[in-house]
């Protein structure tokens, strides 16, 4: 009953995104009022319609409902009660109606928090944004049901991969969700300012904060995957440039490049063609992301189910969407008028420049990873194209970048001059080569200058600051009343880029982490980075749908007990595997992570790992989001909005 | 259908590694192991997804990790081990793919990226000329705006 009750709702919520697609662009077109004013109503009706549906799904998952197709096949009654909640996205069917639900929020958010938007703009956003959810909706109740019903319904379900039950993956993918269908909003901005032959400062206003939310969670999204793979995957790497990584990278790269620009149309109505076009392919890539993996065309860890029908819909669906605005971008992109004008060194001329590095590495990365998928089909060659290639090529794409990320912010709009704004850098540029030398004792060349480059991105961000308080230069409290009333997006662009630093500061560190693999018998002690590892004993543990062998290692140094670590090998009845559970401590700075392997004659193998600064590369992600939120909490967001001022503020941060 | 086998094969492994390595496959040598490891890193688990046989549990990745360690200790290069690799296994073994004519864009894709993108940005600023100065006629006319 509930199964069906979800389905009637998927079918309401596509009727009413017809509905919501048809209407308002119809009246947008024929300048009817009354018809452009039932968008948001539709798309509120499309949201609620979403969410009864989910609501459906984690009611039979919760409820142990096997005759639903679905549940069978990624639930068990032992499965803890979290994870029977996060399968309803885990699971391939569910994934896609997850990002169904977030589109439509998005319509609805953009429905109840665009009130100062014009109506016309306001009706075609909405209209644009249910045309996708039209498409989406229907791969969901067509090929992808999530409602199936199967007779005779088993016994019990065949359980989720255990990798997937763990508290980091089960908020990793609402995350990342968000942040790739967040990017529909800014898309649907540039569809409609490519309808209507008109982008002005205040469309660079509206499309800001919206963007900024989609960047925030995809940012938080990619860090929360990569935090995932270092602690369950067990051998304490991050990043592995896996096509579904790559998939997630490439709408960060280009969201970001689109972030910068919209500040440009904003203030200085430059760029705007460029703008859109940004718009249009990070969605792309979005899209591209979700489904070209989910299609099972690039095979990968990640990967979940490989149906061929579903991919040759899916890729109908891409080259409808991606294909469809690309030609809108074709026709109408001359009618945006001509961009204001700067000189190559200046704030513009820097985001320019930015930008540029930021699509080549975007380019670099989406070649590397479609490019086996090319040489097999083309010319039956099969060849790998691995992390060796990425470092070789993205990292001297990136050093630019982060030398200009602290100089630009410097620099002034229109005309600027370089050697002012680097002779205000020259104590950023002494910490940055200090930083460097130091870092050169303890580590190899190219991760010190990569440490060098962390220093001055840090920092230089700040720098931006101390210039715009005239630290130093007028009295204390005079600096400190210009810190108080600096905008807000100031600290936002000041963590974002300081973050970014403190992120490579951590991937530069982690090439110093020291691991072994030792076979130890209670009792034993390892020496490992100045620490002393004891292995003390190991028990077995019964979970709720596992059993466990659990050691417990004693970690010291100069003889102080630092911490007690207990690492676990898990073995799954239900699915016959056997995973890892690798236990770490850490003091923020550096990382003790420990794994268990396998038993052999009373001793055991375990592997474990110094890992420095490792904390860093998300401490820095987290920074990055937190820059975010500052600056969505920026009055002048909300200056744009001259009734509902207070009111608008949310609508910046997801729904 | 022996594809299928592959891909099946393929499926059994695709479970990144949780099989610690063995501590006795390690040269005694740690120069020596740093070195093999660093070879080991440049190449694939032919069975995994993406995975260096380094960081890989499967059966293969032991064995290719073991034969890697063979040629180490007895001295070789790590040219002379990666070609021994590709003879057996072709091309897809290395993680970073050789520089040849089929190769050729992608390792040129950085700079020919790079290259789209200024040769966009210089085209855009040359379609965006400052205005034409004014003309005698508009000047007589701003100076008599000045004026008033």
């Amino acid at each position: 009953m509930i199964a069906e009750l979800g389905h009637f709702a998927l079918a309401l919520g596509i009727a009413f995104a017809f509905a919501q697609a048809i209407i308002p662009l119809w009246g947008a077109w024929r300048g009817d009022i009354r018809l452009m004013q039932s968008a948001p109503g539709l798309a509120l009706g499309q949201a609620m319609a979403m969410v009864s549906s989910f609501a459906c799904l984690v009611w039979v998952s919760v409820s142990d409902d096997f005759s639903v197709s679905n549940v069978a096949e990624n639930s068990h009654t032992l499965k803890p009660l979290l994870y029977k909640i996060t399968g309803a996205w885990g699971s391939h069917e569910g994934s896609i109606l997850f990002w169904c639900l977030i589109l439509s929020l998005c319509g609805g958010a953009v429905a109840l928090f665009g009130r100062n938007l014009p109506a016309g703009l306001r009706a075609r956003v909405i209209g644009v944004l249910a045309l996708s959810s039209c498409g989406f909706e229907l791969f969901a109740i067509l090929e992808s049901d999530p409602f199936l019903r199967i007779w005779p319904p088993p016994e019990n379900g065949q359980d989720m991969n255990p990798l997937l039950q763990d508290p980091g993956l089960a908020f990793h993918p609402p995350m990342l969700y968000a942040g790739y269908v967040g990017f529909a909003i800014p898309f649907a901005f540039a569809v409609a300012a490519l309808i209507e032959g008109r982008m002005d400062a205040a469309w660079g206003r509206w499309v800001r904060p919206w963007t900024l939310g989609a960047w925030c969670c995809l940012t938080g999204g990619i860090a929360l995957g990569s935090w995932w793979s270092y602690y369950v995957l067990g051998w304490g790497g991050f990043w592995f440039w896996d096509p579904v990584e790559n998939a997630s990278l490439l709408p960060w790269l280009t969201g970001t490049a689109l972030l910068h620009c919209a500040i440009v149309v904003e203030k200085r109505e430059a760029l705007k063609i460029w703008t859109v076009l940004l718009a249009i392919g990070t969605f792309a890539f979005s899209l591209s992301g979700t489904f070209l993996v989910r299609s099972g065309i690039l095979n990968s860890v990640h990967s979940f189910a490989n149906d061929p029908a579903r991919g040759v819909f899916i890729l109908a669906l891409l080259g409808l969407v991606i294909g469809g605005s690309l030609l809108l971008f074709l026709i109408r992109a001359p009618l945006l008028g001509a961009s204001g004008i700067f000189a190559p060194v200046s704030r513009e001329g820097a985001l320019v420049l930015n930008n540029i590095l930021l699509c080549a590495i975007a380019a670099v990365v989406a070649t590397g990873t479609t490019f086996p998928l090319f040489a097999d089909l083309l010319f039956q060659s099969k060849i790998s194209v691995g992390p060796p290639f990425y470092n070789i090529t993205v990292l001297p794409l990136a050093a630019p970048v982060f030398i200009a990320m602290a100089v630009a912010p410097l620099m002034a709009w229109k005309r600027a001059a370089l050697v002012p704004a680097l002779m205000k850098l020259w104590w950023v540029a002494l910490v940055a080569f200090l930083v460097g030398l130091v870092s050169a004792f303890g580590m190899s060349a190219l991760p010190a200058m990569f440490m060098a480059f962390a220093a001055w991105m840090i920092c230089g961000a700040f720098a931006d600051i101390i210039e715009r308080i005239r630290l130093f230069r007028v009295p204390f409290g005079n600096a400190l009343s210009r810190l108080i009333n600096l905008p807000r997006s100031h600290f936002g662009t000041t963590l974002g880029h300081a973050g970014m630093g403190v992120t490579v500061a951590g991937i530069a560190g982690m090439s110093m982490a020291v691991q072994e693999v030792v076979l130890v018998h209670p009792g034993e002690t390892v020496k490992l980075a100045g620490y002393e590892w004891r292995l003390e004993e190991m028990h077995n543990a019964v979970g709720s749908n596992y059993n466990a062998r659990v050691a417990t290692i004693t970690v010291s140094r100069n003889g102080q007990l630092v911490t007690t670590l207990s690492p676990e090998r898990r073995a799954f009845t239900t699915q016959t595997m056997t995973t890892t559970e690798a236990k770490i401590h850490t003091n923020l700075l550096r990382d003790l992570y420990a794994v268990l392997g396998e038993e052999r004659d009373g001793a055991a193998v375990l592997r474990l790992h110094d890992n420095t600064m490792a904390p860093l590369i998300w401490l820095g992600a987290l920074v990055m989001g937190m820059g975010g939120f500052c600056s969505l909490a920026d009055r002048r967001l909300r200056i744009a909005a001259p009734s509902r001022a207070a009111r608008s503020l949310p609508g910046a941060e997801r729904a | 259908m022996i594809r299928a086998l592959v891909l099946l094969a393929a499926l059994a492994f695709s479970a990144p590694a949780w099989a610690i390595a063995d501590p006795a496959e390690a040269l005694p040598d740690p120069a020596q192991e740093a070195r093999a490891v660093q070879i080991g890193s440049q190449l694939r688990c032919l069975v995994c997804q993406n995975e260096s046989i380094e960081d890989s549990g499967a059966d293969l990745a032991r064995d290719l990790r073991k034969i890697v360690r063979q040629h180490v200790a007895a001295g070789e290069t790590e040219a002379e081990i990666t070609r021994w690799m590709v003879a057996r296994y072709g091309d897809f073994v290395r993680l970073r793919p050789p520089f040849n004519w089929l190769t050729a864009l992608l390792w040129a894709s950085p700079i020919i990226a790079l290259g789209v993108g200024i040769a966009l940005a210089t085209g855009l600023r040359r379609k965006a000329e400052p205005p034409a100065p004014l003309s005698t006629d508009e000047q007589q006319r701003l100076a008599r705006l000045m004026e008033n």
